[in-house]
């Protein structure tokens, strides 16, 4: 065999060293990749390392020389998690990250959607772990705050008097220098810097500056207010309720070093028990002799008894309308009776309106917005039925507006209330207070708007589209004019019959105003 | 007293709340001036060892109160030492413990004094101290006092990032017997003025109308629920949590076991907290807003309106509808996924995503960490089918039940007298 021919198969199965420049630089990782991607190399013949780390060991051949880089496409994705993984402190992380890459370019574009595939789930791991250290150190930093004194020299330096806040931290991975971002967006206005055993970052106010690694003895040894953070610590826990593995889960051991409040951890937990049963055995303790009272009596916070007085005149005389209307109200606020689904609603929803107003509209109940709110006609319903109501020339604020029934009946699913109609029972309950509502306000014409509003009128079921347009009289002697209700136009599907019906609904409206006109 | 005594009073006073979440708000930071900033997702500061996490500091700004609620460490009859901070100590106070990093920001409520409103106002004074005159960016949650006047809520609205108001207990008539002067309506309606400004300040921030609604908890609002203290079974507190997210728009319920207190009423036994039940209605609470089951079918896992302590509710449920099992994991659309026991929405999502460039096979499953034991005889994958008769064996749920080491600590104990 010749020496050409043997020096030219060699190279094929030798390994190549790359050094990166810093332990988490993702751009020099880029461009080696890129490089490397160009002429082909396969990733079990690259050794990656951190230059200056453990020299010799990586004694490989000199990667191939730069050619034109190669454009390749690869996943957003990707390119997102190689930035955060490659922070880990594994030393695997760049070989990796570079076998993803090999996988991606060769074959494998979906690879990161694979969330089962071993290589895929550790990437992933990785950045999961930086994150979460990340997010640790966020947390546990814990700044000291030093008074530096006032010196000859002025400036904005580390040095330049005034208070200077001094962390010293652990983070697990390569995670520094990434994270400066949130303490500068944090304590822009504060001087601080942050010593961990790698590297150190400092604020000067205005801009930042990385430096070398430290120790713990350069970090101020104390701060007044770590007194006052412990006392808080000691007295939010409560003992009662022990449950060190959630502690442990959130707040690893490996942190609490330098955590000024962890100190009282074993001191908490060994009292705690011994807390909890002196307050069990203790049991209930007799009213403190001095009661802490009000300086200025308020109101009775109990409602007042509104039945005694009230209760025979409720459903008689009409000498001052607009207050009897708020005895009716107040009623039905203090019912007990009322149907259990009540209790469900937030509050009544009572008529609204001027007491003699010519015309006054019943609809079927409140919905979600006129509960919320506590006033009729507020929805999307209400809204459609003001615009008809201007629209057929009738003064909004001139009109008597209720419901049939006064609560809001409904069924919950998830973050919304789905309506549900009444059924007879409770519209006969409300029954009796709907009418005397409607005596007192003594309207010309009483317009309903749809079923419900019909039958509670007339007490019994009646089709509307029979009924609507003409007035008709109620056996009690009441002159209703029956209409369709705005709900209706809103569930229609099509725009053409929501012209429509809108417009027919409009016409009713205006020859109702047209009959007390 | 000095300020030391005075936040240990004022803090210990304020444990009783569950919530101190800093999450959920819009972002903000100090690069053109003041201090702090908040970022969307909620950082915890520590932990202490009952397992809660101090996000915020979370004190009363007084715990003398004039409501003698039976539950409450600060009701009137109560003896504990009283305290009051100025809102100066507690705007400094705030402030010395954020530069240092001890707390995202302030959760601060009070006891009631002299009036709802006098009370309230000096509630919104600390808040507006901290963000007008200091510029503080952090995360600040008030608590709302459901009587305070509508000018009064609204500019806590626009300082504070989250307001709630208690709900305390789930039933209107635990209320009437336990906190006589507390109102349940009223306290409803409360929740329903503030959906109401929420909802318009979202609306305006979206639509950028002129004539814009103010800032107003951006947020949202929260509450809390007391379990244990009266009878109401899982059921009635569900079913009220139910209606507070579809009524009022809450980011949150937090239940909270009654937990004993040091002065206890005699209204109320002294019993260590039904801390496993507190876990149970989380869990329930959870797959009622995120995996779409309805209250119905959690409540069928159960017995008699309350959740089964000895297993989750999901698998609760799918332990009484085995007919709907097995679930072929290739092929199952994602919400009969999600009833899978052992599957987490972000599982189900993953899963969906790897299977349509290879099937699943079992093996997979262990990669990602799964309970495979819980739940294998639910699933078929490409080389796996329950065995069969597994789903009938009567001993399934004891096959499928975790043997945790908390479920077994946090189980309600019978107290011996001696």
């Amino acid at each position: 065999m010749s020496a050409a021919a043997s020096a030219a198969a060699a190279p094929v199965r030798e390994s190549i060293g790359i050094a990166l420049p810093g332990p988490a630089d993702v751009d020099a990782w880029r461009q080696q990749a890129r490089r490397l991607l160009a002429a082909e190399v396969p990733p079990e013949r690259v050794d990656w390392h951190v230059a200056g780390e453990m020299p010799g060991l990586f004694a490989g051949a000199p990667p191939p020389p730069a050619e034109a880089p190669v454009s390749v496409s690869v996943p957003r994705r990707f390119l997102d998690l190689a930035e955060v993984a490659i922070r880990h402190r594994d030393p695997a992380r760049f070989a990796l990250l570079y076998r993803l890459l090999w996988r991606i370019t060769h074959g494998e574009h979906g690879l990161m959607q694979v969330a089962t595939d071993p290589d895929v789930l550790r990437v992933q791991a990785m950045a999961k772990a930086v994150r979460r250290d990340a997010h640790k150190m966020h947390a546990f930093v814990r700044f000291r705050c030093v008074e530096m004194p006032p010196r000859s020299a002025e400036g904005t330096g580390p040095d330049a008097p005034g208070p200077r806040y001094v962390a010293w931290f652990e983070p697990e991975h390569h995670i520094l220098e990434a994270e400066t971002g949130f303490f500068i967006r944090r304590f822009a206005g504060l001087r601080w810097s942050i010593l961990t055993p790698e590297a150190s970052a400092h604020w000067d106010g205005h801009t930042l500056r990385m430096g070398s690694g430290g120790t713990r003895r350069e970090a101020p040894p104390e701060d007044a207010h770590e007194e006052l953070w412990r006392a808080y610590y000691r007295s939010i826990f409560n003992p009662a309720r022990l449950k060190p593995a959630a502690m442990r889960a959130e707040m690893p051991v490996k942190y609490w070093k330098n955590l000024p409040e962890a100190r009282d951890i074993p001191r908490l937990m060994a009292e705690a028990p011994r807390r909890v049963a002196e307050m069990v055995q203790r049991g209930a303790t007799p009213p403190a002799p001095r009661r802490q009272r009000l300086h200025v009596p308020a109101q009775p916070i109990a409602p007042p008894d509104v039945a005694e007085g009230m209760a025979p005149d409720l459903f008689s005389g009409t000498e001052d309308p607009a207050a009897a209307l708020a005895a009716l109200r107040a009623e039905l606020e203090r019912r007990n009776d009322l149907p259990p689904w009540t209790s469900a609603a937030t509050q009544l929803v009572f008529g609204e309106g001027p007491v003699g107003a010519p015309l006054l509209f019943v609809g079927e109940q409140p919905g979600d917005e006129e509960d919320i709110a506590g006033r009729p006609f507020v929805g999307p319903a209400g809204r459609l039925f003001s615009r008809a109501a201007e629209e057929a020339g009738i003064t909004r604020a001139d009109a008597y507006v209720t419901n049939a029934v006064k609560y809001f009946k409904f069924k919950p699913t998830g973050r919304r209330r789905l309506h549900q109609s009444p059924d007879a029972g409770d519209i006969a309950y409300y029954r009796p207070f709907l009418k005397r509502e409607i005596e007192l306000v003594g309207p010309r014409l009483i317009v309903s708007l749809g079923a419900t509003a019909l039958r509670a009128l007339t007490g019994k079921p009646l089709a509307i589209t029979k009924v609507r347009g003409e007035p008709i009289e109620t056996p009690d002697g009441l002159r209703v004019f029956p209409t369709v209700h705005p709900s209706y136009l809103l569930r229609l599907p099509d725009p053409e019959s929501k012209e429509r019906e809108y417009a027919r609904f409009v016409a009713d409206l205006t020859a109702a105003r047209r009959e007390v006109a | 007293m000095d300020l030391r005594r005075k936040l240990e009073i004022l803090a210990d006073a304020a444990k009783y709340d569950a919530s101190c979440a800093s999450s959920g708000t819009e972002k903000r930071d100090s690069r053109r001036g003041g201090l702090g900033s908040t970022e969307g997702m909620g950082i915890c500061h520590a932990y202490t060892p009952d397992g809660r996490c101090i996000s915020l500091l979370k004190v009363l700004l007084t715990n003398a109160c004039v409501f003698d609620c039976a539950y409450c460490i600060n009701r009137a009859s109560s003896n504990v030492p009283r305290a009051r901070f100025t809102v100066r100590e507690l705007v400094e106070l705030v402030l010395h413990f954020y530069r240092r990093n001890y707390i995202e920001g302030l959760f601060l409520s009070s006891g009631i004094i002299r009036s709802p409103d006098y009370t309230m106002e000096q509630i919104v004074e600390v808040a507006r101290l901290l963000r007008e005159e200091h510029g503080f960016r952090g995360y600040i949650h008030l608590k709302t006092i459901p009587d305070a006047s509508p000018e009064l809520l609204a500019r806590a609205g626009l300082h504070a990032d989250r307001l709630s108001i208690n709900i305390e207990l789930p039933r209107e008539e635990g209320l009437k017997s336990l906190a006589p002067e507390k109102d349940g309506p009223g306290i409803r309606r409360a929740m329903a003025g503030l959906r109401l400004r929420i909802d318009e300040a979202r609306e305006a921030k979206r639509t950028e109308r002129r004539a814009a609604a103010p800032r107003f908890a951006p947020a949202g609002q929260s509450t809390q629920m007391i379990v244990g203290a009266d009878g109401a079974d899982d059921g009635v507190v569900l079913g009220t949590s139910v209606n507070l997210y579809a009524g009022y728009g809450l980011r949150r319920v937090y239940y909270s076991a009654y937990s004993p207190i040091p002065d206890a009423s005699s209204l109320l036994p002294p019993a260590p907290p039904p801390l496993l039940r507190e876990h149970r209605l989380y869990q329930a609470d959870w797959l009622l807003r995120f995996y779409d089951f309805t209250l119905e079918e959690i409540l069928a896992g159960g017995e008699g309106g309350m959740l089964d302590l000895g297993v989750d509710p999901k698998l609760a449920w799918a332990l009484r509808h085995r007919d709907r099992f097995p679930v072929d994991v290739n092929r199952a659309p994602r919400e009969m996924l999600l009833r899978v026991p052992g599957l987490g929405a972000k599982t189900v999502d993953r899963l969906l995503s790897a299977r349509r460039h290879r099937s699943i096979r079992a093996e997979d499953l262990a990669r990602l960490r799964l309970p495979l034991a819980k739940l294998l005889p639910f699933l078929v994958t490409a080389d796996h089918h329950p065995r069969g008769g597994v789903l009938d064996r009567a001993d399934l749920r004891t096959l499928v039940a975790p043997r945790s080491e908390f479920a077994a600590r946090a189980a309600p104990r019978q107290l011996v007298l001696l």
